[in-house]
């Protein structure tokens, strides 16, 4: 029983383990500005790849409470968006990080980077949304809409706008080369630390959901 | 010979990192010398090693909440 239910999360962790060890001892390209630093694409990056699939996760979730107003979906869907704002915020600390050796300072100004901010912002919005709402049935309702709309407006600002403006200096924006241009040595470590986060985070969320649960069970017994 | 040559890469390395590419070199910069020497594998090590260590902990706590539902799921059906 136990390796049918646990094998994803053990991949999970020996799939990041292998791009943290990959990602110190693989050769990367010589780069100006970059030099060693371009190993933080195996940190950095991923973050944003996991946050963008926990929020995917949350949309699909809150769509399918608006389906059939499941509770555990509501609770799936907010626990999920609580996850990526995790790897939100480690993203944005490990940016500056990487900013201010490479750029000069740790909040240029980067359409990506603005942009995040105001995706983010979007989110907690959400939070405060949900906080603000009493009766249950309705907090889920509004909050699965207002959800829909979140997510829409994090792709707009940080996928969409970004690759529109003139300057940028992310990889995919303005006239910079996306991952497609990424060098095969790297790729191999990359995608790998990719899954490996995304896998880590949603063992997160289903330590979180399964928390929720159980308070939520509790509840119910102590109001029987 | 070779381990001249390695110092003198990781001086000249430090003159650039507060020069900041000014240095006319033809190649960029890469921290090839910490490699020879071995010393990235402590790195390597010591990232594994907390990595390991929260994920440890994170089976700690997935096991905590799997006691939690189980004794939960045998009160409720008493």
């Amino acid at each position: 029983m136990a390796i049918k239910q646990h094998w994803w999360k053990a991949l999970g962790v020996a799939l990041v383990l292998y791009s943290i060890v990959m990602g110190f001892l693989g050769t990367v390209p010589a780069l100006w500005v970059l030099h060693e630093t371009i190993r933080n694409l195996y940190f950095h990056v991923t973050m944003w790849f996991a946050m963008m699939t926990m929020l995917t996760i949350s949309l699909g979730y809150s769509i399918a409470y608006l389906r059939n107003f499941k509770r555990e979906y509501d609770v799936i869907a907010t626990e999920a968006a609580n996850i990526a704002m995790l790897f939100g915020a480690i993203g944005i600390v490990t940016g500056m990080a990487w900013a201010n050796f490479t750029w000069g300072e740790p909040w240029p100004n980067d359409p990506k980077l603005n942009g995040v901010a105001v995706g983010m912002l979007a989110y907690v919005a959400y939070f405060i949304l949900r906080a603000s709402i009493d009766e249950i049935s309705k907090r889920g309702r509004i909050a699965a809409v207002y959800n829909i709309f979140a997510w829409v407006m994090f792709l707009v600002f940080v996928n969409a706008l970004p690759r529109m403006a003139d300057d940028s200096m992310h990889p995919g924006q303005a006239a910079n080369p996306g991952f497609g241009a990424l060098a095969p040595g790297m790729r191999t470590v990359f995608y790998p630390g990719v899954v490996g986060w995304i896998l880590v985070g949603i063992w997160l969320l289903n330590i979180r959901k399964r928390s929720r649960e159980i308070e939520y069970k509790l509840l119910q017994n102590e109001l029987n | 010979m070779k381990r001249l040559v390695a110092f003198l890469v990781l001086v000249l390395s430090s003159i650039e990192a507060f020069a900041q590419e000014a240095v006319t070199a033809d190649k960029p910069q890469m921290a090839d010398a910490f490699r020879a020497d071995g010393k990235i594998y402590v790195v390597v090590l010591v990232l594994s090693l907390v990595f390991v260590g929260l994920a440890t902990y994170l089976v700690i706590i997935d096991r905590k909440v799997a006691k939690l539902e189980k004794q939960l799921n045998e009160k409720k059906s008493i």
